[in-house]
This record gives structure tokens, C-alpha cells and sequence, in this order.
């Protein structure tokens, strides 16, 4: 008998909720983030680089306080993602939303920000068509066209005449290789043959050899974070791939610092396309990474610093517009925006609102005992070529 | 026919893999008939203890792996006695629950304790690499798990064909009823079998890092394959896991070499076939 | 004894099954009490109403499962597919120009049927372990081609275009949810109506018996395919309506709809609420779901902590769920003079 209403108490208890009291002078962000699950990290990130901003420049702006209300979708969720960003508007009161992650949960929470006319920051998610889905959405990340077509140009004026590209088989995967692809053919390479593999493979040694066998100048290879450039790395090792003879081509996650550490020195001369590493030598960078490691313990990357310039953008808005928060003032504030970043001097697109960035090429050098992204290159200025200048 | 060597052998290599890691779920779930779907919480477990060593206290590779199963055997005995064995006569999805509940709080603690990031580990200098054997590449430390699975599988068939231990599980896993009342202590058996079921899991979890990667979400993740290979093998039979584990491997390898636009597709249909032609498993009773 | 006092000593005659079904069927108070609750959050919790609308929607679809695991006793851990098919017919419906929501309901409807009919063949042929491998490798299998068909399913990123026309014509979809859950509420309630006639006909009580002793039923002469065939046809009719009404309502559909995660959300919630009782998987995804939202505000990295722990408690101290919990209070209160 108590152990039925311990149990039904229980139940109960799990029903009581916490409200939120709005205060009037304050302006509320929707971080609509994963805080669990297998995108933790990133989301954790991204937090972090906001926080840090918030931590270095006080949390009060244009006389009214900044405040966080952070939103958990659990991953991949759209369903969630659009719900959560409609009860931190209703509910919560919000008048701005930002974080995202990922791209399916963007593109639902597009509708949202476009409904109730919210400023909506992505400071991630990397699919073009983002920033079309609303007319309040600014990006503060990359997108993934921006990225790979620069990297394919480059691959191809620098002298690799010949590509395999294999990519993860899901969205992000496929705009990678086709924005790699076109960029690389666009200027005169020769792409010998491709593959997809499946999202969540464990196990590269298969498709590398397939790659292998055609004997490519470089070997593309577009994977997201996690698992896998670890497994990436045993693979090139096992299959005996010489990276000074055949390059390898990828996006930052392949060359992330967990991933240098896992692959050990069989990661040495992977050539990687970035709009951030935390090794990029500037002195405003340098101060970032201290305060950030005194912060987190831990060094920034490309997930920190769509956080970081996602807040800058926020705060510098809210200035512009003397406060006012609604969606239209703080847009019409955040076009052409333009400041310097750690990661070097960015500007927010007025016609498309999405981020114009240098985009840097790196190769992953030993320097001292340490495995570090070198910049070997730099393109400045790319608009993201999907709805950019370059069609 | 060289690359079709090299995708057989990476093939039994995952596959022994797979087998460690479920070899366990398919002898606690046959002799009774307990659902531990947490199963795949031991073999994380078992990782994140080889990670911790090495990593924090610096202990060579091979040394982790005994550390590895004895975390998972431990674990395996503690949960058992505080909460499984009460749910023993319960129904199956009330196992379900219970266990999946348990799986959360692991998943959540991982993350915890460890962060959602990916646990950085490099293999010792001498399993990297590869050899090359009449043309073919293959990778020293996929031998390395060959051998090491192909030596637990011969520890495991003797001990159940020839000790008198291994008589007692077979006897449980035919007909608990009737062991009982031979006098069999099943009870104790079972904690037994579990922990070692468990202590397996946790190996082959120390053993999936480097060709898995661990992160706190390694639990749900490998508990599709591993409950793929139990169905497909037949509950409570070693050779049935051993046979079914080496099949989806091999399956999985090929597919993913010469038809890699089919992708896991491979995997799940090899499965449906396998189980709609026997539906009890390879080696399940009948 | 004479054999008036023998006859007075027995037992009255047990009623015919017809009575016992007819008993059975009546409205208990503790059901309209329950209905009623459900208006509560119109007025209570009106910033609660797009949560409320996805409860809503969820305990449809755990309805639908409770229809072929808690009365016939198929379990299934790939019930996702046909919410899925669901979701996406009525996206893709809509995408293609015609977002009206409830004939997109019934096309959803009639989409899922079909799938569930064709596999209902296969399914009806097998029991315990194997049906859940063969349910979860379906539900996989569907989640991979809908992936791999991104140039119809729009893959990782989600369908985009979905918009769905005002309801009934005049009906807009705010952004408070207050269409939405009244949608969502309505559509729970008049198939709960058509699912609680069913379990109360002849043909629900073969269903229990086929769970109870599938062996034994033919031998009364109950046709147990045909049977499973046809619950099962008729549980993907209602999870594909679920998945239409989530795609309308949300106005987006991905690939989660059909995936392992949704198939095993739902059997959890089921089983907290309690199976084989009708208001189990409707009171199990409320609490699951309400419960998953609040820890995972108060407490946004770790709230699967909470909810593993209350899985735990639940299967320790409540073992048929909530509803079974509730029934042995009544029980045990009903018990004491």
C-alpha cells in the first residue's frame, strides 16, 4: 500500500514544473541547443561561446539585461525544436532565438522566427537554405557550400589534378561533396569517382581501399565529428595510405583537436578547409583561447566561435536599435554588420544575411610535440556560393 | 579476388567484435529468459574503464583488458542483486523498462563523468598498422581481436562442453525446471553466468574502441547489433552467437565494399531473411 | 438439503458474454472525469498548448500500439513505420498543393493501412522474439530507404514546403497552439470512441483471448491471422492519422518520424501508462512526455538521469504501470469497511 502512493506520489511530483516570471527591462535569447545526447558537446560549445562573450561584456546592453533561457532538443528533433522555440516565445517570453545546431531543427524553428517575427541567430547550422526559411534569420557560423567550393578551388589550382570523394550519406554529406565537386571541376580537376557511405559507419578500411585503388592525387573525405576521424585515421594508417603522396581533403571536423589526438601522428599533412581553428595566429585570437581556457578549461573551435560572434552580433544589434528587440529593428541593425572576430574579420551579408568570412586552408603539421592546423592558405571575403556571388 | 580476402578478414575481425559483445545477452536471455537491454551499458562501461587507465593512470593497452572485464563483471553482479532478480518472474516488458531505465542513468552519468565527447585513445605502437600477406592489407590489430576472440571462444566451448559448470548452465538453459529440481542451484548459477556475461560485454567494449570509438551514447547505439545477433543466432547458444555475429560481419564488410550505396540496408535484410527462415535463431531451441 | 436450498446455495448464473461485454462498455465516471481534465489546459495552461497538442498526438499513437501489444499481445518495436508513413504522406500531400488537414488525414490514413495490411502478413506468422526483430528491421529498413529517397523525403533536412490550409476553413494555426490541441484533442477523442467499440465488440474479446492463449483459440473456432491481420491493418491506420496530425500541426517532417527512437519512445510510454487498458498509453505519454519537458528544463544535460530513475521507480513500486498502480488503490480502498 506506501509503496503504491510512494510510487503514484512520484508520478505526481514529476508534474511539478517551474514558471517563469518575465521582467520587463530584460531581453530573453531561446537557446534552442542539444545539451544531451549525441550533439552535447557541440551544443555545449556554442553555449560556452556565448557565455564567454556575455561573461567579458557584462550582461546588460543598450540598458536592458540579457537573458538565457536555454532549450534542450535532445538531437535531431524538428518537431521539438520548432515547439521549444514557440513556448520560449509564449512562454517564456523570448525575443530573440539562437544556438542551432543542426539543420533540421533550424529549418523548423525558421517557420517560428517568421510567425512571430523574432530575430532567430544560427550559429551553426550550415545548410544554405537556412537563412531563406525567414526573413529574421542571421548566420554567425559557415555554410557548408562556403567552405568545400573553396577548398575544391584551391585543391585544384594548387596542383592535385585527380579526386575521389567519398562522403557520410545524409544531408550536410551530400552538399559537401557537391559544392567540393563543382568548385574542383569548376577550375579544371578531373573528380575520378565518388562514394556515400553510410551515416553512422565504424569502419573506413573498405571504402579508403576502394580509393586507393584508383590511384587519386587526393582522396576527399567529408565526415562529421564524433567516431569517426578516428576511424579515418586507423584506416589511412592500415591501408598504407602516404598522405604526401595521395592528399587527403576534408572539412574542419576531420582535423577537430580530438580527432588529431585519436589519429596520433598518422593524421600529419591532412589538409582541412575552416573558417576556425584555435590556432590561427592573431593576437585577438590568442586572448580568445586564453580566456577561454581560463573560462572552460578547455581550447575554443569552429562551434565556439558561431557562439561567441552569435552573442557580438546580438549585443551589437540591441545597440544599433537603442534597445528595441522586436524582429525588424533588430534585422534591418544586424545587415551589414561587419566587425573584427578572433577568427579574423567577418560580415554579415545584407542581402542574404548569412556570414561573408576569410575561409582558411590548413595542414595538420607537427609544431613542437604538439598536432596543430597550420594555416598554408586563406580566401577572403567568400559569400557563401549558393545564394552568394559566385553562382 | 585479393580485395575478397581483405573484406573477409576485416569481416570475421568486426565480427568477433559483435560476438563479444553479445555472447553474454544470448546466454542470460536464454537460460532466463531475462531482457536486459542494458546489456550494452557493460560494454561501455568496459571502455570507459580501459580509456580511464590508460589515459589517467597511464596503464599499457593490454593490461586495461582483464581491468575492463572485471568492471563488467562487477557491475553486472551489483545490478543483478539489487534489482534483476526480483524481476526475474515479472513480464518481459516490465524487464524492458526496468532495464532501459538503467540504461538512461548510465548514458547520463557517462556523460557526466566523461563528457559527450568522443574518448581520445591511441592504440601501443605495435597493434598499429599492417601486414602485408600475399598482396593484401590486413591490419595488425584487427589479427590482434581475431585472436584474442578466436582463444575466449575456445575457453568458453570447453569450459561449457567438459567442466561440470558449463553442464549446469547447459542443463538451466534447456530446462530450468527440471535442473531445479535436480538440485541445481539456478539462482546462483544465473549471477554467475551474468557476471560473466557481463565481464565479456566489458571486454569486447575495451576491445571496440579502437575500431568503435566510445562516447555516452555507445550504450544505445550497439544494442540494435547486439540484439540483431542473439535473435539471428538462437538464445542461449555460444556457437549460435559465434555464427551469427561472424555472418552479419562479414555481411556488413561486403556490403559495404562492393555495394556501398545499400549501406546498414545490408545488415537489417540479411537479418529479416535470417529470422523469417529461422525464426528461433541459427542454434535456438526450438 | 432439499434441493431448493442446494439451488439457493449456488452461485447466480454467470452472465452471457454479451451482457459481460455490454458491462464492460458502460462510461465509468472516472472516464469523464478524464475527458474533462483534457479541456483543463484551454483555460489552466494556455502557454502549454503546442506541448499539449503533441501529447495529444503522441498518446493517439501509443493508443494504436496499445491495440496490438496490450490487447493481442503483438509486441512491436518498429510501430514508428506506419506513423511515419503517416506523417510523410500527408507532408508530401501537401507539398505537392493540397494541404487541407483532414483529407490529408484520411489519405495518411489510407497510406499507413496498406503498409500495415501488406506486413501484417508477415507479422501475423510470428511470435516473441523474433516478431520484435522482424518489427524493429522493418521499421529500419524504412528509415534507411526514406534516407536514401532524399529527393522525395527531403532526407536529413526534413520534408520542406508543408503548409497546411486553416482548419475547416476558417481555423488558423496560431502560434499558441490553441487550434492545434483543439485539432489534435478532437482527433484523439473520436478515434478513441471507434478503438473502445472495437475492444468491446466479439472481435476485441478474441483479440485477448489470441493473447492469452493463442494456441487454444482456434480450437473455438476464432481465425487467429485473420484476426491479427486485421488489428494490425487497423493499428496502422490510426498511428499513420497520429503521424499526419503531428506533420500538420508542426507544418515539418523528418526522418525521426519512422525511426528506432520513436518506436521505443512510444512502447516506454505505453508501458508506464500500463498496457492492455485503453487509457494506459494515453496516460503514459502524458506523464512521459510532460515529465521528459520538465526535467529537461529544470535540468537540461543530464534530464535522462531523472527520467531513467523514474522509469526505474515506476517498474519497481507501480508493476502494471500507472493504470495498474490506480486499479489496485481502487482495489485496496474499495477492500477496507
Amino acid at each position: 500500500m506506501q509503496k503504491l502512493l510512494c510510487g503514484l506520489a512520484g508520478v505526481a511530483l514529476a508534474f511539478l514544473g517551474a514558471g517563469s516570471a518575465s521582467a520587463q527591462n530584460s531581453v530573453k535569447i531561446g537557446m534552442i541547443n542539444e545539451y544531451s545526447g549525441q550533439f552535447a558537446d557541440t551544443g555545449a560549445q556554442i553555449d560556452h561561446g556565448v557565455t564567454l562573450w556575455m561573461k567579458q561584456h557584462g550582461d546588460t546592453v543598450a540598458g536592458k539585461k540579457i537573458e538565457l533561457v536555454r532549450k534542450d532538443t535532445g538531437g535531431i528533433a524538428p518537431d521539438t525544436a520548432k515547439r521549444l522555440a514557440q513556448e520560449a516565445i509564449v512562454r517564456d517570453h523570448a525575443d530573440i532565438l539562437g544556438a542551432f545546431s543542426l539543420t533540421p531543427n533550424a529549418l523548423a524553428a525558421a517557420d517560428v522566427s517568421k510567425q512571430a517575427k523574432k530575430l532567430m541567430v544560427v550559429m551553426n547550422a550550415a545548410t544554405s537554405i537556412i537563412t531563406e526559411k525567414s526573413p529574421y534569420i542571421a548566420r554567425t557560423s559557415s555554410t557548408t557550400p562556403q567552405l568545400n567550393y573553396t577548398l575544391g578551388q584551391w585543391a585544384a589550382k594548387n596542383g592535385i589534378k585527380t579526386v575521389y570523394t567519398m562522403v557520410s550519406d545524409y544531408g550536410p554529406g551530400i552538399d559537401a561533396e557537391t559544392w567540393f565537386q563543382k568548385g574542383f571541376k569548376d577550375n579544371g580537376g578531373q573528380v575520378l569517382g565518388s562514394v556515400r557511405f553510410p551515416v553512422a559507419n565504424p569502419d573506413f578500411s573498405s571504402f579508403i581501399q576502394a580509393a586507393k585503388d584508383k590511384n587519386p592525387d587526393a582522396i576527399y573525405i567529408w565526415i562529421p565529428g564524433g567516431a569517426q576521424p578516428a576511424a579515418v585515421g586507423k584506416a589511412l594508417a592500415e591501408r598504407g595510405v602516404d598522405t604526401k603522396k595521395t592528399k587527403i581533403l576534408g572539412q574542419d571536423a576531420l582535423a577537430s583537436e580530438t580527432a588529431l589526438k585519436s589519429m596520433g601522428d598518422t593524421s600529419l599533412g591532412i589538409i582541412t578547409v575552416s573558417d576556425y581553428d584555435f590556432n590561427h595566429q592573431s593576437p585577438m585570437n590568442k586572448e580568445f583561447v586564453k580566456a577561454y581556457n581560463n573560462e572552460f578549461h578547455r581550447n575554443p573551435d569552429f562551434f565556439s566561435i558561431g557562439g561567441y560572434d552569435g552573442a557580438h552580433l546580438i549585443y551589437a544589434a540591441l545597440q544599433k536599435t537603442a534597445g528595441k528587440a522586436d524582429g525588424d529593428s533588430l534585422i534591418a541593425a544586424a545587415k551589414g554588420m561587419s566587425w573584427e572576430s578572433p577568427r579574423g574579420p567577418i560580415m554579415i551579408d545584407p542581402e542574404t544575411r548569412d556570414i561573408v568570412q576569410t575561409v582558411y586552408i590548413r595542414r595538420v603539421e607537427k609544431v613542437g610535440s604538439d598536432l596543430l592546423n597550420v594555416e598554408i592558405a586563406s580566401v577572403p571575403n567568400v559569400k557563401d556560393p549558393a545564394h552568394g556571388a559566385k553562382k | 579476388m585479393l580485395p575478397a580476402l581483405g573484406v573477409l578478414f576485416d569481416g570475421v575481425a568486426y565480427g568477433m567484435l559483435l560476438f563479444l559483445m553479445s555472447v553474454g545477452l544470448s546466454v542470460t536471455l536464454g537460460m532466463m529468459n531475462f531482457v536486459n537491454l542494458a546489456h550494452c551499458s557493460f560494454a561501455m562501461l568496459g571502455g570507459y574503464v580501459t580509456v580511464t587507465l590508460m589515459n589517467a593512470a597511464g596503464w599499457p593497452f593490454l593490461a586495461t583488458l582483464p581491468a575492463a572485464f572485471v568492471g563488467g563483471a562487477v557491475a553486472s553482479i551489483a545490478l543483478e542483486r539489487v534489482f534483476f532478480r526480483r524481476f526475474y518472474n515479472s513480464n518481459e516488458l516490465n524487464q524492458c523498462l526496468l532495464t532501459i531505465g538503467i540504461v538512461f542513468v548510465s548514458i547520463a552519468a557517462a556523460a557526466y563523468l566523461y563528457g559527450t565527447d568522443q574518448q581520445p585513445m591511441q592504440l601501443p605502437p605495435y597493434l598499429r598498422g599492417s601486414f602485408n600477406v600475399a598482396g593484401v592489407d590486413l591490419a595488425v590489430y584487427r589479427l590482434f581481436l581475431i585472436v584474442v576472440a578466436a582463444l575466449i571462444t575456445v575457453v568458453l566451448m570447453v569450459t561449457l562442453e567438459s567442466t561440470r559448470f558449463g553442464a549446469q548452465v547447459r542443463a538451466a538453459v534447456n530446462n530450468q525446471r527440471m535442473a531445479r529440481g535436480l538440485g541445481i542451484d539456478v539462482d546462483r548459477l544465473f549471477a554467475f553466468t551474468f557476471a560473466l556475461g557481463g565481464g565479456l560485454a566489458g571486454l569486447g567494449g575495451g576491445l571496440a574502441l579502437p575500431m568503435l570509438g566510445l562516447d555516452p551514447s555507445f550504450a544505445l547505439t550497439y544494442l540494435i547489433y547486439v540484439l540483431i545477433v542473439v535473435a539471428v543466432g538462437g538464445l542461449g547458444s555460444i556457437a549460435g552467437s559465434l555464427a551469427a555475429a561472424m555472418l552479419l560481419g562479414v555481411a556488413d564488410m561486403a556490403g559495404k565494399y562492393y555495394v556501398p550505396a545499400l549501406g546498414s540496408v545490408l545488415i537489417y535484410l540479411v537479418m529479416l531473411v535470417m529470422i523469417m527462415w529461422r525464426p528461433t535463431g541459427l542454434f535456438g531451441r526450438r | 438439503m432439499t434441493s431448493e436450498t442446494l439451488a439457493a446455495a449456488a452461485p447466480a448464473a454467470p452472465a452471457g458474454p454479451h451482457e459481460f461485454l455490454h458491462a464492460q462498455a458502460r462510461w465509468r465516471w472516472s472516464e469523464i472525469a478524464f475527458w474533462l481534465a483534457t479541456l483543463l489546459p484551454f483555460v489552466l495552461t494556455p502557454d502549454y498548448l503546442v506541448l499539449a497538442s503533441q501529447v495529444a498526438i503522441t498518446a493517439l499513437f501509443a493508443l494504436s500500439l496499445d491495440l496490438i501489444l496490450g490487447f493481442s499481445g503483438i509486441v512491436s518495436l518498429g510501430h514508428a513505420a506506419y506513423f511515419g508513413v503517416g506523417a510523410y504522406t500527408a507532408g508530401l500531400i501537401s507539398v505537392w498543393g493540397w494541404g487541407e488537414p483532414l483529407t490529408g488525414l484520411v489519405a495518411a490514413g489510407i497510406a499507413a493501412g496498406i503498409v500495415g495490411y501488406v506486413t501484417s502478413f508477415v507479422i501475423a506468422r510470428f511470435r516473441h522474439l523474433a516478431l520484435i526483430m522482424i518489427t524493429l528491421g522493418f521499421c529500419l529498413l524504412l528509415q534507411e530507404a526514406a534516407n536514401d529517397a532524399n529527393w522525395l523525403t527531403g532526407g536529413f533536412n526534413g520534408l520542406q514546403g508543408v503548409h497546411t490550409w486553416k482548419l475547416l476553413g476558417a481555423f488558423d494555426w496560431d502560434l499558441y497552439g490553441y487550434t492545434a490541441y483543439a485539432y489534435a484533442l478532437a482527433g484523439l477523442f473520436v478515434i478513441f470512441l471507434v478503438a473502445r467499440r472495437i475492444i468491446h465488440s466479439p472481435f476485441g474479446l478474441a483479440l485477448r483471448g489470441i493473447r492469452e492463449n493463442g494456441a487454444r483459440m482456434p480450437a473455438i473456432g476464432a481465425p487467429i491471422l485473420s484476426h491479427i491481420r486485421t488489428i494490425y491493418t487497423i493499428a496502422a491506420i490510426i498511428a499513420g492519422v497520429a503521424g499526419a496530425m503531428l506533420t500538420q500541426t508542426t507544418e515539418t517532417v523528418s526522418l525521426e518520424a519512422l525511426g528506432f527512437q520513436r518506436s521505443a519512445d512510444v512502447l516506454v510510454m505505453l508501458i508506464v501508462g500500463g498496457t492492455g487498458r485503453l487509457y494506459g498509453g494515453l496516460i503514459g505519454a502524458a506523464v512521459y512526455m510532460v515529465a521528459r519537458d520538465q526535467f529537461s528544463g529544470l535540468n537540461p544535460q543530464y534530464w535522462y538521469f531523472w527520467i531513467g530513475l523514474l522509469l526505474i521507480a515506476i517498474v519497481m513500486f507501480l508493476p502494471n504501470g500507472i493504470l495498474g498502480g490506480l486499479e489496485l488503490l481502487a482495489r485496496r480502498l474499495k477492500v477496507r469497511p
